[in-house]
């Protein structure tokens, strides 16, 4: 089938068996490995991207869904003037270790943050808890979104003022 | 928006981490990321079945579908000698499956395809004629008589038995027993459990028939060992192979083994003249690699009726699965559990590890467990909360009356460890203290009065990491010491090559930081060369807490080696003699006049330019070295867990976890911390969800993460870290091992917290995981067997 999916910004167009994942679509197909794969149940959430700005598990989504949609993934996240404050934050805090989890938290985090820019701890957790982390014990993520959430209201504030 | 806040420290400190730029983009490359021209791909057909003879495979369907490039069984192995290949254990592993299968999920066949969803395809069509046999799925009857032999490959074999091994001064332990008041003894269960990283194991193998060089990209912690393995197995030439361990999705010591999936990909590339893919699913993640623990124990602690505690004695019935493939040193056929005797001063001690075989999967040691250390702590931390209950006694005083005390250091235990250096009541109280123990207490009795039940567990480890020393330790006869090279560049930057490999550790950084402490050369301008063993020196790799104890020290005296190599230099340089000269972190300068200073950029572009050095003295700036620890380091730590029972429905709600741990000298706080938090996790889920049980035919019942749960963020509460600094007195850095310490440290505390909370229904001892339907059944005072699907 031949299918056409916005991937950070870029249009794509490929034929593709309709069986085919969307995670192995954009790791295989478009070369985006940084988008991971864990599990066979949908319950790692290293897959995770945006679709239409909703994040999804990409193993739990067949590349033929994706047709005329905008996905998200991580190499799509810095913008021009640098890192999304989200990648920052991950830094400052040391919200990764092994770095598997990293792209699919960073986008689950970045979709909160648009939707709500002042998240609690227990808001975080929330967002992020149909995603596994086996290294940090979550603690630093949590910090990490909260930083972005802090820079970003700083970084707005300073705009308006 | 840039990143500013922390800026580099020219050593120690919080830094950020180096490799996070990579991380952050999405540009790690893990071996699933490596991707070689030409490729195919490899998938296996496992086994249904837990015991079954094979009585016949038809792989000619499979063969016959397009895309298809390999079908390899067992048979086909035998021809090349590759159907069986030795473990780390000195026993022996079906690579794929001949006579019969020993083990659900077990490896039957490979099938080399095009791409993976081909290869899949091609295992459907493979036909596999068992004969079912039966099944030893309860470790207990593994010795019964009459059980079905697992292992009758091995000549002469009757029966499941693989050691027996014992440690500590019977005679002497057993004549405390007989003169002591109080005895008490506890079966206690220390579940199977899987380490599951995120990342499953695959490789990627490249032979080129030309050249005759075999290149594995492999998620492996022990790059060397698996080279020097592959050399002694396949009768490869070690120089041409070379195994490159990339970014490594987490290993928590379930990437040290070699396995079927790894020696297929190279064979699958041999035959074909392709490169080879194999990455495995999260089923088969679960079910056929490393597994970590299931020891059976019976732990007995004999005290004074006032609570001295004089003696342990433990028997355990260890169930290593269907091969012994455990990964530790020859010499400790139960890893280090001989280390039971944790943070106590007794008078004696002894144990005895029967070992035996099952129709479960390979494995045991995995699982950031030290070597077994994990259930070493679990063992008597939970026999004190025992003996506390006994007692009547507060299981926090119980613990302060027997603690180490730090004049006894170096202390020899009565199994023989040696502990380096410890304060072990400074931690016991600091912990106490954070968390308000004595109020907390009274919040428990009022609370009690309402029906409301909470529950306070106490764990307090001792854990010895670092291994060798080489004379003691070996893996498969090779000495567990390890490289490091360093060379400063012309301009002063540098390249520290290391034998250890990152598996999330944060390695760049922190050995960048050790050379920036001892040279003065930023950790900015100090590149550390990892996980590719044509880049790097021979060494044993990253797995029980070993890479800051012993490649740290290694680090820490390479650089020593250069900068005494500097002083030469700047001797000539500045014309004076060696010993006229004072380092300051950066530059060495005249005693007595500071400016008369040369730095070690400075230092480094003369080292390689046409100045003329001391007779016997060579140019450049680099050395090299080998460290063979001269014994373990020994971290430890007070950890308090503050929980909430509803007993009606199970539910455990873990409100606080205060972690006091004493890894000696940190060297980036800041990444330390973050092992302590991913360990604590690990505690949460192997006390309260991770479920591996069996049913009788051998059937995983834990094959998924539906059904194996791992801790999200809602399970783990918001950490409470805290710490003391003992160094080690025979570190170069006094730096100890700390990344299984939570690991090693916390599923007791998790455990004794929610039987303190239970013993208003006289619970004294319940195993893990203590699921909703356990703790509720722990409660009702029914029986719990969390190792097999029988209640
Ligand atoms: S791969 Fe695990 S949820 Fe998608
Ligand atoms: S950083 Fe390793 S899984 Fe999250």
């Amino acid at each position: 089938m031949q299918i056409t999916v916005t991937v950070n910004g870029e249009s794509h167009t490929r034929d593709v068996e309709p069986r085919l994942l969307l995670v192995h679509f954009l790791r295989n197909d478009l070369g985006l490995t940084g988008t991971h794969w864990g599990c066979d149940t949908s319950n790692c959430g290293v897959c995770t991207v945006t679709l239409d700005g909703v994040p999804v598990k990409s193993c739990t989504v067949l590349a033929v869904m994706a047709d005329g949609k905008q996905v998200g993934t991580v190499e799509g996240m810095e913008r021009a003037d640098g890192l999304d404050p989200v990648q920052q934050g991950f830094v400052q805090c040391h919200g990764l270790q092994c770095g598997f989890c990293t792209p699919g938290m960073m986008l689950t985090a970045r979709c909160l943050l648009d939707k709500n820019p002042d998240p609690s701890e227990q808001e975080i957790r929330e967002a992020i808890s149909g995603q596994i982390c086996r290294c940090t014990g979550y603690e630093n993520i949590v910090r990490s979104v909260r930083w972005a959430a802090e820079h970003e209201a700083a970084a707005k504030a300073e705009v308006t003022s | 928006m840039t990143v500013t806040e922390n800026p580099t420290p020219m050593g120690f400190g919080r830094m950020h981490r180096k490799e996070d730029a990579r991380f952050v983009r999405g540009k790690g490359n893990y071996v699933d990321d490596v991707n070689l021209p030409g490729m195919l791909h490899g998938s296996f057909l496992r086994s249904p079945y837990a015991h079954a003879k094979i009585v016949s495979i038809d792989t000619s369907a499979a063969e016959a579908l397009p895309g298809v490039k390999a079908v390899i069984t067992g048979a086909v192995l035998e021809t090349l000698s590759l159907a069986w290949m030795p473990t780390l254990s000195y026993d022996t592993q079906a690579v794929l499956a001949t006579d019969k299968v020993r083990f659900q999920n077990q490896e039957v066949a490979f099938v080399v395809a095009d791409n993976h969803y081909i290869a899949r395809d091609a295992l459907e069509l493979i036909e596999v004629e068992y004969e079912p046999l039966p099944v030893v799925a309860d470790a207990k009857q593994a010795l019964a008589p009459g059980a079905p032999v697992i292992r009758d490959d091995k000549e002469g074999k009757t029966d499941n038995h693989i050691f027996d091994w014992s440690a500590g001064d019977k005679e002497k332990t057993d004549a405390v027993f007989a003169s002591s008041d109080v005895v008490v003894a506890e079966d206690i269960l220390y579940p199977r459990v899987h380490p599951s990283p995120l990342e499953t194991c695959g490789a990627v193998a490249d032979f080129d028939k030309v050249t005759g060089k075999l290149t594995i990209y492999s998620t492996t912690q022990a790059p060397h060992a698996h080279r020097t393995v592959y050399a002694l197995v396949a009768g490869l030439p070690e120089h041409k192979i070379r195994v490159i361990s990339p970014d490594i999705g987490g290993g928590f010591g379930g990437k040290v083994g070699i396995y079927p999936g790894y020696v297929l990909a190279i064979v699958g590339s041999i035959v074909t003249g392709k490169p080879v893919k194999w990455m495995e699913d999260r089923n088969e993640h679960l079910t056929a690699t490393a597994f970590a623990r299931d020891y059976h124990m019976r732990g007995e602690i004999a005290a004074t009726k006032d609570g001295k505690i004089r003696a342990l004695r433990v028997d355990v019935l260890a169930d290593h699965g269907a091969f012994n493939g455990t990964a530790q040193p020859t010499k400790f056929p139960a890893g280090f559990f001989h280390i039971f005797t944790g943070s106590y001063d007794l008078e004696a001690a002894s144990c005895n590890v029967k070992g035996v075989y099952t129709n479960k999967a390979p494995g045991g040691v995995a699982y950031a467990c030290s070597f077994r250390i994990t259930e070493a702590a679990y063992l008597v931390e939970r026999m004190i909360d025992v003996l506390a209950f006994e007692l009547k006694m507060d299981p926090a005083e119980l613990r302060m009356k027997n603690l180490l005390q730090p004049a006894q250091f170096p202390y020899t235990t009565p199994t023989g460890w040696e502990y380096d250096s410890g304060d072990y009541p400074k931690a016991l109280r600091l912990a106490m203290d954070m968390v308000g123990y004595e109020k907390l207490r009274v919040e428990q009795a009022e609370k009690l009065q309402r029906g409301e039940y909470m529950g306070i567990g106490i764990s307090f480890f001792t854990e010895g990491v670092g291994a060798g020393p080489r004379k003691h330790m070996d893996i498969l006869g090779l000495g567990m010491a390890d490289g490091a090279e360093l060379r400063v560049h012309p301009t002063g930057k540098a390249v520290l090559r290391l034998s250890v490999q990152t598996q999330g550790q944060g390695h760049e950084t922190t050995f960048a930081q050790i050379v920036a402490e001892e040279l003065g050369i930023s950790p900015d301008d100090i590149d550390v060369v990892h996980g590719d063993t044509d880049q790097t020196p021979f060494g044993l790799g990253t797995y029980g807490s070993r890479s800051t104890p012993v490649s740290g020290a290694a680090t820490a005296i390479v650089a020593r080696k250069v900068r005494d190599r500097a002083r030469i230099v700047a001797s000539a340089m500045l014309e004076v003699s060696p010993d006229d000269l004072e380092w300051e972190k950066g530059k060495f300068f005249v005693k007595g006049d500071p400016d008369q200073a040369k730095t070690i950029q400075e230092i480094a572009m003369a080292a390689h330019s046409s100045l003329e050095l001391p007779e016997g003295v060579e140019g450049h700036l680099d050395a090299t070295t080998v460290y063979n620890p001269p014994n373990l380091t020994y971290p430890f730590g007070a950890y308090i867990c503050v929980v909430d029972v509803d007993p009606a429905t199970g539910q455990v709600k873990v409100r606080r976890f205060i972690a006091v741990d004493d890894c000696g000298v940190r060297i980036n706080p800041m990444i330390v911390e973050g092992q302590v938090h991913g360990g604590l996790a690990d505690g949460i889920g192997m006390a309260l969800m991770q479920l591996m049980a069996f049913d009788e035919d051998g059937n995983h019942l834990g094959a998924s993460l539906m059904d194996y749960l791992l801790p999200t963020s809602l399970e783990c509460p918001s950490w409470e870290l805290g710490e003391t600094v003992t160094p080690s007195p025979h570190h170069p850095i006094g730096a100890k091992g700390v990344g299984e310490s939570a690991t090693v440290g916390s599923p007791a505390a998790v455990v004794n917290a929610v039987l303190d909370a239970l013993k208003p229904f006289g619970v004294r001892h319940a195993d893990m995981p203590l699921t909703p339907s356990n703790v509720w059944r722990a409660a009702q005072g029914r029986p719990i067997r969390t190792d097999l699907a029988i209640q």
